[in-house]
């Protein structure tokens, strides 16, 4: 079954007078399941395109379509509602929240979902959910630790189970290896690989190729187009 | 919830946010100091004033007075709303005592001290007639001449700066002489050749302390028919200078007074015919507030001036916020990002920030307004020790008619400056955290990888 469909996507930015044409007509479809990475060299429109796949940007012209719903025409209020229940983010430099514990880091997404009254119903059951994820990354004795107390593939650790407490269809990560050594980085790898096997739809930007051969498919970007 | 958790969060770590509250402190910490020390200050002098005039003055500024005063004050008396009414004589003239050199301009007022005691706080103000104001003007000695009741400026030595007067147990024997130019009802003087001054000898017997500079230091209580003689408004008309009246409990001062002011039309309008109807004009129906506005007005003006400035203070504050908030948001980018990111919807990260904007101005009132009731309730204790270790006092009571430093806590006063703090830190913080909340994620982020 298609998520994901988007045709003809096309961005630029401006820089100065300037114009910088990132994304030129891209067509690129996902189906439920699929472990996709997108690859390309730097400055070629990888993270553009994942931002725009994952609601996070719009595109200048195009359709997105995530399980028949047009991501391009929806409001912004809209879009982070579907951010925060559809789409979870694993980003290179982790980007988690230092005054916050890793298990309150991990639990932003679910408190932004319930809203402030239901939270608290919803909060025991949360949490469980939250420490179980958290076991399954190897952090269950770091629940209450802060980020900066943790090692870089901790931190990624924690970051994938952020981007999952929502139960997203789709995990979208941004070079999530590359910012960690090769072993560690393959230890993250594994762990993305895992939750694909459990059926986690997920899309990756990567540059190298090594990583991508891990992937079930590869698209590559090259100057702003699928290639 | 996430929004106060992480505001809460922002708050404790960081160490800039220490500015931001002690900048709130201290803003809420003078304003609450000096505001209450000057609303002390106008209050006590408004009271003050109403208790010397009374609720509501029938008041003739020109010398000449105003005739058929008792004819009104006879309607007056059959008004359930008015309580009480003293009639005076006012008028100015020359003090001397026999025997010294001593002289000095004066004011003097001629009263029925009974009745003026049960209108005015007279009788509180004086020295030995306290509960007796019938006998004011009776003297301990030199029985045979009609007693005075001074301003305590003019018959004891200036206050030193302990604000203490040295008051003998009983009056001095001192006879003083008051010379006045008397007036017929054109304002002529009332008599011509040797006998043009007005003379009479008073015996000392009592000394009145209002707490008001210009009583305090210039006026002298008469009986109200020597005073009446001596300002020449005892014929050909009998004459006085104002009806003095306090209204029954409970009641508006301006109703009323505006009660008074139609009777007193009317009564005019029935005079038109009689002799010396012209004087009628001159007087005003005055609430004291009116009577007194020369004096209060310089004061109130001095308040608002106050309030400017504490304004202008407010501006700096929310200032300082705004800068100290910019940096913040500086470096909170990347966790803006973040949350928008994962779905934080625009206001909510707003919020955010105007929560740790709340935080501050919260706790930066609480620790203003909690210092400033403690430096208020120690306030005279502090300034006695400095006097006594120091010799320095802050408020000399030779100029300000003040026995203490007023220190009353308003909790109005209170409440409106700790919501006007959270108020200047909000609008501090509305605009970086606005600027915040609308900042593109993708930008955030891909500036913080950067």
């Amino acid at each position: 079954m298609q998520i994901l469909q988007a045709n003809d996507i096309k961005k630029a930015y401006k820089m100065g007078k300037q114009t910088l044409t990132v994304l030129r007509g891209v067509d690129i479809s996902l189906t439920a399941g699929e472990f996709a990475v997108i690859i390309g060299a730097s400055g070629s429109g990888k993270s553009t395109l994942l931002h725009i796949l994952g609601a996070l940007d719009k595109p200048d012209t195009g359709k997105v379509e995530f399980e028949g719903l047009r991501l391009d025409q929806m409001s912004n209020s809209r879009l982070n509602q579907f951010r925060n229940l559809n789409v979870g983010f694993v980003f290179q430099f982790y980007h988690l929240l230092d005054e916050l514990s890793v298990l309150e880091n991990v639990l932003l997404p679910a408190m932004i979902a319930a809203g402030p009254i239901t939270w608290q119903t919803r909060k025991k059951i949360k949490q469980n959910e939250a420490i179980l994820l958290l076991g399954r990354m190897g952090l269950k004795d770091r629940l209450t630790h802060k980020p900066y107390e943790l090692s870089g593939g901790e931190r990624q650790r924690a970051a994938i189970a952020r981007a999952l407490i929502n139960k997203p269809k789709l995990l979208l990560a941004d070079e999530p290896t590359g910012n960690l050594d090769s072993k560690t980085g393959n230890g993250i790898l594994e762990v993305l690989k895992e939750l694909n096997q459990q059926g986690q739809t997920i899309l990756m930007v990567t540059h190298d190729d090594r990583i991508a051969r891990q992937a079930g498919r590869v698209i590559r970007l090259s100057d702003g187009k699928v290639v | 919830m996430i929004g106060l958790k992480l505001s809460w969060r922002y708050f404790w770590k960081r160490r800039i946010s220490i500015l931001a509250v002690a900048a709130v402190a201290l803003c809420v910490f003078i304003v609450v100091v000096v505001m209450s020390v000057m609303n002390g200050l106008v209050q006590e002098f408004k009271e003050k004033n109403h208790r010397f005039v009374g609720d509501c003055v029938i008041y003739s500024p020109s010398l000449t007075g105003f005739p058929y005063a008792n004819d009104f004050i006879e309607q007056l008396e059959a008004q359930p709303f008015v309580a009480e009414m003293s009639e005076t004589v006012e008028g100015t003239g020359l003090m001397t005592s026999p025997g010294s050199s001593w002289n000095v301009g004066v004011d003097y007022m001629g009263i029925d001290p009974v009745r003026h005691s049960r209108v005015t706080s007279f009788a509180s103000t004086l020295r030995y007639h306290k509960d007796n104001p019938k006998d004011a003007f009776e003297p301990p000695y030199l029985q045979q001449i009609d007693g005075c009741v001074m301003g305590i400026d003019l018959i004891l030595s200036r206050r030193s700066d302990t604000g203490q007067y040295d008051e003998p147990e009983t009056p001095w024997p001192l006879r003083i002489t008051l010379s006045s130019f008397p007036l017929n009802p054109k304002g002529g003087l009332a008599r011509a050749g040797v006998d043009v001054v007005s003379t009479k000898t008073f015996a000392y017997s009592d000394h009145a302390h209002s707490g008001l500079v210009k009583p305090d230091g210039r006026l002298i209580y008469l009986p109200l028919e020597q005073a009446r003689v001596l300002s020449g408004m005892d014929a050909p008309v009998v004459r006085s200078s104002a009806i003095h009246i306090r209204f029954a409990d409970g009641l508006s001062v301006e109703a009323e007074t505006e009660k008074v002011r139609t009777l007193w039309q009317a009564y005019v309008k029935s005079l038109a015919s009689q002799p010396y109807a012209e004087l009628l004009s001159a007087v005003n129906v005055q609430t004291w507030q009116q009577n007194r506005r020369e004096f209060i007005g310089p004061m109130e003006k001095e308040q608002l001036m106050l309030m400017l400035l504490f304004l202008m203070l407010g501006i700096v504050t929310i200032f300082i916020i705004f800068v100290v908030f910019y940096m913040i948001i500086g470096h909170k980018t990347r966790d803006l990002g973040v949350l928008k990111s994962i779905g934080m919807p625009t206001p909510s990260v707003a919020a955010v920030f105007l929560g740790f904007a709340a935080i501050v101005g919260l706790i930066g009132s609480i620790i203003g307004m909690a210092t400033g009731c403690l430096f208020l309730w120690r306030i005279n204790a502090m300034e006695n020790w400095l006097y006594d270790h120091y010799g320095w006092r802050i408020w000399d009571r030779s100029i300000y008619a003040i026995d203490q430093i007023p220190n009353t806590i308003e909790w109005p006063l209170l409440a409106v400056v700790a919501g006007c703090a959270v108020a200047a830190c909000l609008f501090g913080a509305i605009v970086p955290s606005i600027q915040a909340a609308i900042k593109s994620p993708v930008r955030v982020l891909q500036v913080s990888q950067l």
